[in-house]
Parts: C-alpha cells; sequence; structure tokens
C-alpha cells in the first residue's frame, strides 16, 4: 500500500513523523526512591499484558543488579496473584500477596512496606485490568496509589496499551491520566500484525512518553521505545 | 469525540435551500464525513471504502423534499446499509446432532476468551446442558487456575489433567477431553485455548491441530472491541489459520466504537453472535446488530444504556422523580431529586460514556461537560446544609437564606447561587429531554423513558424490529411501567439535531487521503489541534 507513496514524499512524511513521536522525549524509567524503594505502578485496562509487563520488567531490574518486590494488587480476577507468582518466581523476586477479593490497596501498602522494610531498590505493583469508564474502579485505582504514597512516592505510573488498540485508546489514556497521572507509557504486543499508531496521539496529547514496548510472552521481551524504528514499522507495507 | 454523524452531516447540509436533488459535491461531502465517522469508530479503511461506494450510490436518490431532511435520510441508509452488514447472517449457537457439542475459543492474547468460557458455560447450564470447560491454554501462567476459579463460579466442571505454565500438550489435553465428556456424559465441551497471534505461525499450527483433534460444532473467535485497524488482518490470519464459525466481541462494556465488528463481519463474511459486556459470569448477550450500528455511529447505545440505568438506579426512586419532573405530581422537581440523578449518573460512568450514549448529545454537550463529577460532594454539602424547604422549593432561596446555607456548607454565596442557576438550567433541559426531544432517556433522567408515550408520527419511523432483550429489560422495569418507552430508536430521524460538528481540516485531509497512510496517522491529522491540549 504505502510504496505507492513516491520516494520523496515518504521521506517526508517520516521525517514529520518522527519528528510527532519526538525522539527527544525522555524516556528513562524512574525507579530510584529517595531512600525508599522507587515505586512502579502498573494499570491499564483488562488483557492488555499488565501482569506479563511486571514479569519483564522486574527481569530487566534483576539483570541491571536491583532488588525487587512484587505487589499483586490485582486481587480480583481469578488466579491473578498467580500469575504475577509465577512470573516473580521465574525471574526469582518475591511476590506480595493478598487474598482474593481482598482490599487492592491493602496489598499494594503491604508490597510497599515489605520493600521498604528489606530495603529492596524497587517494588513493582500489579493492578487488575479496568475499563476508562468504571467509575467505582476508576476510583479505587486513585485510593491504590494515594495508599502507597503514604509509605512512599509512586516514581512512575505505566499505562499498558495493548498495540491492536484502536482509537479508543486515546480515551482510556486521558481518563488513566487524569486518575494517576500516567508518566509512561508501555505498548504491548507489538510483535504481532499490529502497530500501536494510537499512541502517537496518545503521547502528543498527554505529553506521556512511550517508555517500553513489549514483543513477546517470554521473560526478556521487553525493550526501551525507539521512535526512529517504531515509525519504521509503522509505515512499512502491511 | 462526540460529534456523531447526524451532527456532522446537518453541517454539510446546511445550505441546501432551493435544491431538489443533492449535488455531487454535497455527495461527496457527505461521504467524506461518514468517512471520518467510521474511521473514527476502527472500521477498516478498505471497509470503509466500499461502504461509503454503496451509501453513495443511494445518496443520489435522496430527495430533499421529502419528510424526512437530507440529514436524516442519509443517516437512515448509512444505518440501514450497517444493520444489513452486522446482521446479515446472524443465528443462534449449533448443537451437534450427536452430543457433545465441541465450542472451541479461539483468539488474540488478551481478547477475553478465558473469562468468556466461564459465561458460556453457565449460559449453557441454565439452559439445562451440562457443560464441561477444557484447559488448553497450557501457555499463559496460571490460565489453568484462572479457568478452574472461573468454572468454579460458574458450578461448571472443568477438565484441566496438566498444570500450564509451558506444560503439558494442549491437542493431547484437547483429545482426551472429548473422551472424558463422552463417559462422563457432559454435553457440551467448551475449549479454552491459548491467545496468539495472527503472524505466530507455529501457533496458529497447534490451533488447527488442536481443531482437528477435537473437530469442533463452532470455533468462535474472541475479539476484544476495542481492536483498531488491524482487526481485519487478525480475523483474516485466523479464518485462514483455523477457521471460525462465529465471532464473539468482548469487552463491549466500555466506551469503545466497536468498527471492528463491521470491518470482521465485512471481510470474513461470518455472523458476530455474542456480546460479551462486563467482568461478572452473566455479563453476556446476544449480538444486537441494530445496537452496534448506532454505536459504531457515535448515535448512542440507548437500550444499552437504559439496561445500564436500570442496573444502577433505583427504579422507584427515578421513576419518582420522572413523575415531578413531568407531572408535577408528587411534589416538585426539588435539589434533593438533583443531587440523587447526579450521584446516579456518576455511579453509572463517567459522563463521557454516558454522553457518547446518548443520541444527539452534541447539542447539550456544553451544558453536561460543565458539571465535573468530583463537584458533586461539594454540591452536596451546598444541599444538605439547605432545610427540607428549600431543597423541595429552590425558589425560596433569597439573599439571607443563600448567605446561610453558604456558612453552613463552609462555601461561598456566590458557589450557592451558581449551583441553584445550574438546578434550574438543568430542570429545564430535563424537562425537554424527558418531553421526547430526543427520542428516548438521558443520563440525568433515566425516568424519561416512563413518560407518556410519544405521539405515534415518531414510534412509526422504527424501520428494524425491536431489538434487545424484552423479557430481561421487563423483568427490571416496575410492573406499571409502560415498556414501550424503552423501544425508543437508537436514532430518530424525526428529531432535529444541528448543532457541534467543527469543521475538519479538509485540504490536509485531502492531501495526505491521497499518500494511503495507515488510518490511524490519518485520523491524527485530520484533527485541526495538533498540539497538546
Ligand atoms: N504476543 C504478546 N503477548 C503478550 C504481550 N504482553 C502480554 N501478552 C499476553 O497477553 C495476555 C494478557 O496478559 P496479562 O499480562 O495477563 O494482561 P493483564 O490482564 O493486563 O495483566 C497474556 O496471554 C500474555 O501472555 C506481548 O508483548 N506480546
Ligand atoms: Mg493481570
Amino acid at each position: 500500500m504505502v510504496s505507492t507513496i513516491p520516494e520523496k514524499a515518504r521521506r517526508v512524511l517520516r521525517d514529520e513523523l518522527v519528528r510527532l513521536v519526538n525522539p527527544g522525549f525522555d524516556r528513562s524509567l524512574k525507579v530510584d526512591g529517595d531512600g525508599v524503594p522507587g515505586v512502579v505502578l502498573v494499570v491499564g485496562v483488562n488483557g492488555t499484558g499488565k501482569t506479563t509487563t511486571i514479569g519483564k520488567l522486574a527481569r530487566v531490574l534483576v539483570a541491571e543488579g536491583k532488588t525487587v518486590v512484587l505487589g499483586a494488587a490485582d486481587t480480583f480476577r481469578a488466579a491473578a496473584a498467580d500469575q504475577l507468582q509465577t512470573w516473580g518466581s521465574r525471574v526469582g523476586v518475591p511476590t506480595v500477596r493478598g487474598p482474593e477479593g481482598g482490599d487492592p490497596a491493602s496489598v499494594a501498602f503491604d508490597a510497599v512496606q515489605q520493600g521498604i522494610a528489606s530495603g529492596v531498590d524497587v517494588v513493582l505493583v500489579d493492578t487488575a485490568g479496568r475499563l476508562h469508564t468504571k467509575t467505582g474502579l476508576m476510583d479505587e485505582l486513585g485510593k491504590i496509589k494515594r495508599v502507597i504514597e503514604k509509605k512512599a512516592p509512586v516514581t512512575e505510573v505505566l499505562l499498558v496499551i495493548d498495540a491492536t488498540t484502536g482509537q479508543n485508546g486515546l480515551t482510556q489514556a486521558r481518563v488513566f491520566a487524569d486518575v494517576v497521572d500516567i508518566t509512561g507509557i508501555v505498548l504491548s504486543k507489538l510483535d504481532g500484525s499490529a502497530k500501536g499508531g494510537i499512541v502517537v496521539q496518545v503521547q502528543r496529547e498527554l505529553q506521556v512518553p512511550v517508555k517500553l514496548i513489549g514483543l513477546g510472552e517470554g521473560v526478556d521481551d521487553l525493550v526501551p521505545f525507539e521512535a526512529e524504528a517504531f515509525v519504521d514499522a509503522l509505515l512499512a507495507e502491511s | 469525540m462526540f460529534d456523531t454523524l447526524q451532527d456532522r452531516l446537518s453541517e454539510v447540509f446546511k445550505n441546501l435551500r432551493g435544491k431538489s436533488r443533492l449535488s455531487e459535491a454535497d455527495i461527496d461531502a457527505t461521504a467524506r464525513e461518514i468517512r471520518l465517522a467510521l474511521l473514527e469508530a476502527d472500521v477498516n479503511l478498505g471497509v470503509v471504502k466500499e461502504f461509503i461506494a454503496a451509501v453513495k450510490q443511494r445518496a443520489v436518490g435522496v430527495d430533499i423534499h421529502q419528510a424526512l431532511n437530507p440529514t436524516q435520510q442519509i443517516v437512515k441508509i448509512v444505518n440501514e446499509e450497517l444493520i444489513s452488514i452486522l446482521g446479515g447472517e446472524s443465528r443462534q449457537l449449533r448443537f451437534a446432532k450427536r452430543p457433545p457439542t465441541v465450542i472451541m475459543l479461539a483468539g488474540l492474547q488478551g481478547s477475553g476468551k478465558t473469562t468468556l468460557a466461564g459465561k458460556l458455560g453457565l449460559w449453557l447450564k441454565e439452559q439445562g446442558r451440562s457443560p464441561l470447560l477444557v484447559a488448553a491454554d497450557l501457555q499463559r501462567p496460571n490460565a489453568v487456575n484462572q479457568l478452574q476459579v472461573v468454572g468454579n463460579r460458574a458450578g461448571v466442571h472443568v477438565f484441566a489433567p496438566e498444570p500450564g505454565n509451558g506444560v503439558g500438550d494442549p491437542v493431547q489435553v484437547a483429545r482426551t477431553s472429548i473422551l472424558h465428556a463422552m463417559s462422563k456424559l457432559y454435553d457440551v465441551v467448551i475449549v479454552d485455548t491459548a491467545g496468539r497471534l495472527g503472524v505466530d505461525a507455529e501457533l496458529m499450527q497447534q490451533a488447527a491441530d488442536i481443531r482437528d483433534a477435537v473437530n469442533p460444532t463452532e470455533i468462535l473467535f474472541v475479539v476484544d472491541a476495542m481492536i483498531g485497524q488491524d482487526a481485519v488482518n487478525t480475523a483474516r490470519a485466523f479464518a485462514d489459520g483455523v477457521g471460525f464459525d462465529g465471532v464473539v466481541l468482548s469487552k463491549l462494556d466500555g466506551d469503545a466504537r466497536g468498527g471492528a465488528a463491521l470491518s470482521i463481519a465485512r471481510v470474513i463474511g461470518k455472523p458476530i453472535m455474542f456480546a460479551s459486556n462486563g467482568e461478572g459470569l452473566k455479563d453476556f448477550d446476544a449480538f444486537h446488530p441494530d445496537r452496534m450500528a448506532s454505536r459504531i455511529l457515535g448515535m448512542g447505545d440507548l437500550l444499552t444504556l437504559i439496561e445500564q440505568a436500570e442496573k444502577t438506579f433505583d427504579a422507584e426512586e427515578s421513576a419518582k422523580a420522572a413523575q415531578k419532573l413531568m407531572t408535577g405530581k408528587g411534589g416538585e422537581f426539588g435539589l434533593d431529586d438533583f443531587l440523587s440523578q447526579m450521584q446516579a449518573v456518576r455511579r453509572m460512568g463517567p459522563l463521557s460514556k454516558i454522553l457518547g450514549m446518548i443520541p444527539g448529545a452534541a447539542a447539550i454537550k456544553d451544558q453536561i461537560n460543565a458539571i465535573d463529577e468530583r463537584d458533586i460532594d461539594r454540591l452536596e454539602a451546598i444541599i444538605h446544609s439547605m432545610t427540607p424547604g428549600e431543597r423541595s422549593n429552590p425558589k425560596i432561596l433569597d439573599g439571607s437564606r443563600r448567605s446561610r446555607v453558604a456558612k453552613g456548607a463552609g462555601t461561598t454565596v456566590a458557589e450557592v447561587n451558581a449551583l441553584v442557576n445550574r438546578f434550574f438550567d438543568a430542570k429545564k433541559m430535563m424537562q425537554s429531554m424527558a418531553g421526547g426531544a430526543f427520542g428516548g432517556g438521558m443520563p440525568g433522567m433515566p425516568g424519561a423513558r416512563r413518560a407518556p408515550a410519544r405521539p405515534a408520527a415518531k414510534s412509526r419511523t422504527r424501520g428494524k424490529g425491536v431489538s434487545g432483550n424484552p423479557a430481561k429489560r421487563n423483568s427490571h422495569a416496575p410492573a406499571d411501567a409502560p415498556v414501550d418507552g424503552t423501544a425508543a430508536p437508537a436514532w430518530d430521524p424525526a428529531a432535529s439535531f444541528g448543532l457541534g460538528a467543527g469543521q475538519s481540516d479538509a485540504d490536509l485531509q485531502k492531501a495526505l487521503s491521497d499518500y494511503q497512510l495507515p488510518a490511524d496517522l490519518q485520523k491524527m491529522f485530520n484533527q485541526k489541534n495538533l498540539g497538546p491540549r
């Protein structure tokens, strides 16, 4: 399809897109707490890849020599805490969990408290998938963050967006940004045929950078976002 | 965001005076607006082009002097075309002549297969069948446990001989599940499979092997309603890789327009059979093409709104409020009612969602946007500082009462004034809407559906049959409530919409469309304001 674009126009377009995607954005992960662990809260709608991202992210951090604790604050979905714990044991980090159906904020609180007590570098908090349209669940998410912050500042709030998501991705991002002030986006499932073009708009409108991309279900399938490669993939023949 | 097709088209047709037919330019402009509306709803670009061609043909015949104005006629055409694609082949679940019936679920990662397995299991059980869930997702960590928990909640047995997390052969599990079902006399087998990508040839082959091992009666492709332009690629990959007989659209409880439904129905030609709309096991329904058509067009899924309203609102309370509003019976509609309506609206989800579901919302969106959801707590404080008499008749709130209220609520007189003014505005607005101008209900005023029947001339405009699940709706409605209001058309050609819709940047859009950009990007350039908000 795109091969119909004359080469020159294509170059202009590419440059313009790269500019839009803004290679200059600070995409580094903020995981350094000040005397307390850095806290990363991972949020998003159902099934986007939050738990998987946490597993993979823990792996990256461990590889950098950091100590990590996972907090299973998805107390809602069946076996969600098991899923996180399986990831934890894959990458060799402990998981703090609570009773199924319990209060997610208190699990998050416990995880951070435990992280502080054992002096780890980073606490990664998983949350239940929630549609941004559900006010009650969004309020709950706000509370999770506030409760954590009684113990330690949340250094990074990552919104996981599935690359297959269409226009709704923008709406999702707006609402999550409003409720928990997202600081970075993880674009998951880029290993498929979907290209995740919606994040360009999300990034522009909310001024929140895409920081990481998910490229599969394996432990090592999380890599930093790269503006140029992303644009090339967008423009590539489908 | 909430510009509906009506809003867009009325803009196009502003200057039709004196003509009897649409000019070619009118039709082109119409086509462009429909195109944008569909792209915004995530309908596949190729499908949009085809669709537009069909609509254009019919648009040529539009007669400006008919009872319906051109906007209404075009919207009607578009709606009809959408419904015919979406509902072209709708059908029921098939059961095998010789049990067990085998239903295989396939789809991308995270599309909602495991949850759906539980919902289907419960649904079948309630129909007197004896279903068995089969844990053949041995890939995703703890997918097997998840299915077990879900099965447990649904009261349906789960066949899970392998622990999963990478251990066990899903093809083998699927095969033995059939023998197990036959020996234990389960009559429906639901096979949950791992999520896989269309581009993953190896896993696609595995899905085909599972299929061959169980010889399914139905293969259902489960797809997330939020999916964008990739829907067609993915659906095609699954159609080619394993084949499927029907589609289940999941996560319809969100606010995605769900244009993928149209793309898949059109390109693959398989019926959409079910809609999955919540995390609860009962949040599952047959698919309604007419509701989906309205939703895709941004004209509001009114029936869903009403059902949700029924779940959330206290039926009696809102019926009382409606009565007050419409007839003044049972006292004036006062601030207490106003507050409880606003609180109920808040319980229903962010206003954006509700807005998106109201036909013609553009006309009133400014008023509605002025209600900040987080204000509600403050409003509550103010209202609670008033006497019961003041609440039921705010007209008596003179200067000294207002300053007393302000003090009591720890706020300023200006805030109290603002609230009182807003109340009177809202009351007026709700009364006019409850009167039928919008052909249905509205969130501040869900009880409006129990308003006196609208004039027959209006109800007649609903061409297609009444959709939905009347039994279910009836069971929510109070016995004395006329249910005919619930059958209000999701779009109402007789209503006059016409505000809103900013002009888009036509030249840039046109230039870019010549380049055949991916639709996501076209959309982006189409936005007038490219800068951050
Ligand atoms: N192919 C692919 N699958 C992924 C990726 N990230 C997550 N998944 C899968 O998507 C599904 C949902 O992931 P999960 O982490 O449970 O989502 P959550 O509900 O947001 O926690 C699982 O099957 C994951 O294995 C990715 O980057 N690529
Ligand atoms: Mg999860």
